[in-house]
């Protein structure tokens, strides 16, 4: 608590120095940003860039930002997870955000307070909540003791998880069986399990060639850009992919590391459970939870939450429009319109009334060649939601090694837009 | 009673002074519709590595180029479907504002 304090008064009195009129003024106006992830860095970020009279503190749990998206490329010994890696602080040195490396336990909507587990109590004129989503390990019996997680691992968070799939496909003897499980949609990066069957599938390709990629998907057809997904596994891993739809998985036996789905029971050599997921505990506790019991409901003008005044929610927590995919570029993309909109708020303006937000997700589907799918969305004031604009989305009319270049530039760049 | 202390008015007049410039909502305008772009194309235009930088290019080139992908007559792997989602007026903001970003 006595950091709290400290803490409260700083920004106290940042607030009163800024001066008179702060209820029309942004100035000395606190936001707090939970999750430094695509969303939350990229708000606290744009926030100070376009508003320098707002205070930001930004709390995160991890020291350093470690990028999902082009972490399957880690399966394949193409990158090391310190290629996608960052640091906060930059945040910190360039755009003076207060980064706490805590967790954040508890959101009190009418007290406008957020506390930590260090014991901090932040208070906030507007919250901003990328928590991210939960792996729910719970609906899988044989997953809920932490030991059997170190067996079966999920690695849809990047980090550990990464690191150790990618020794457990490294120890494993040529002519066995990787086996990835695809809980039922929606899920976090909807082309990221069939990227990662593609990386896998090409060490396997190139190292240990009698080797087989078992999907099991729980959806009834491949989730995204599926025609080159197919086309590929096809053309170029025929024989090592196999592709399984409606295999919904009801527990696993981790000792055997065998998936056992409705109707079968599949015992593989390396077995990667994709869990099912729901927006982050922490917006669940607050009552953020609107939509199917897993997903926050959020007013695409200003992503503030539709059950709670004051807490704007991004990413891929948030209840997705149509077509709009759960992806790190999304979650950028919602950060800005969501700063522009925290900005115009506390300034007693209206936000952005047609905002326009686009998606981009490279997926590499060999060591260097890459297919994307892209679409830009716009608020439609009737629907009260974002649509895909006419005619504007698409994917590559094939895997081609130019976008393996965008698709690693991409890396560089939205990370810095983020960070940087 | 008349009160002295900071009024709503007097706000208002600050405010005004602060952002209501009639070019101050066309600047915000301007910079949410550029962050769009800002996720590939790097902070402000500038992109590290393959993805071209946008940054201070000629105003003109840019209109011309986003139209042509527009259009579909200009080679893309994936700008031609974004440029779709731009107005042409959308397009003129954008190539005013990344023409005016420095190229670091």
């Amino acid at each position: 608590m006595r950091l709290s304090r400290r803490r409260f008064l700083k920004q106290l009195a940042a607030g009163a120095a800024a001066g008179v009129c702060t209820p029309a003024f942004a100035a000395g106006s606190r936001v707090v940003v939970v999750g430094g992830g695509f969303g939350g860095a990229t708000a606290a970020k744009y926030i100070r860039m376009w508003a320098p009279d707002i205070q930001v503190t930004l709390v995160e749990r991890n020291r350093e930002f470690i990028s999902c998206p082009l972490s399957n490329r880690v399966l394949a010994g193409q990158v090391e997870l310190v290629d996608l890696t960052r640091g906060y602080g930059t945040l910190s040195s360039k755009y003076s955000i207060d980064v706490v490396y805590d967790e954040a336990v508890l959101i009190d909507p009418d007290k406008r307070e957020l506390t930590l587990d260090g014991g901090d109590v932040l208070p906030y004129d507007r919250l901003i909540v990328s928590p991210g989503v939960d792996l729910l390990f719970d609906e899988i019996p044989g997953l809920r003791e932490p030991a059997a997680r170190e067996r079966v691992l999920h690695a849809w968070r990047a980090g550990q998880q990464t690191m150790a799939l990618r020794r457990q496909l490294e120890s494993m003897p040529d002519g066995g069986v990787y086996a990835l499980t695809i809980p039922k949609a929606p899920f976090r990066c909807p082309p990221g399990p069939y990227e990662r069957a593609c990386q896998v599938a090409w060490y396997f390709k190139t190292q240990k060639p009698k080797s087989k990629v078992l999907i099991l998907d729980a959806n009834e057809k491949v989730q995204s850009k599926e025609a080159l997904f197919t086309k590929v596994w096809k053309e170029w891993y025929e024989g090592i992919i196999e592709y399984r739809p409606n295999s919904t998985l009801v527990d696993v036996d981790a000792k055997t590391l065998t998936a056992k789905l409705e109707f079968e029971e599949v015992k593989a050599d390396v077995l990667n459970v994709v869990p099912p997921q729901r927006a982050a505990k922490i917006a669940a506790d607050a009552g953020l939870i609107t939509a199917n019991n897993k997903w926050v409901g959020v007013d695409f003008l200003s992503y503030e939450s539709v059950a709670k005044k004051n807490i704007h929610v991004l990413g891929d927590a948030i209840l997705a429009a149509p077509a709009m995919p759960k992806s790190g570029h999304m979650a950028n993309q919602h950060g800005k319109v969501a700063a522009a909109a925290v900005i115009a708020l506390l300034r007693g303006e209206s936000p952005n009334s047609s905002p326009v937000i686009n998606n981009t997700c490279y997926s590499f589907v060999s060591d260097k060649d890459v297919i994307h799918v892209a679409s830009v969305h716009r608020y439609d004031p009737e629907k009260k939601t974002m649509v895909v604009a006419q005619g504007a989305s698409g994917v590559s009319s094939a895997p081609n090694q130019l976008e393996g270049t965008y698709a690693e530039s991409w890396g560089k760049n939205i990370w810095a837009d983020m960070l940087a | 009673m008349k009160h002295h202390t900071p009024t709503l008015a007097g706000c208002a007049l600050l405010a005004a002074l602060a952002f209501g410039h009639p070019a101050a909502g066309q600047e915000q305008g301007a910079r949410s519709l550029a962050a769009n772009c800002t996720g590939c194309h790097g902070p402000s235009g500038n992109s590290s590595g393959a993805i071209p930088t946008i940054a201070g290019l000629e105003r003109a080139y840019i209109v011309t180029a986003m139209q042509e992908f527009k259009a579909g007559t200009r080679q893309a792997t994936v700008m031609h479907q974004h440029a779709k989602g731009y107005s042409d007026q959308e397009i003129e903001i954008l190539a005013e504002y990344f023409s005016k970003q420095k190229r670091q």
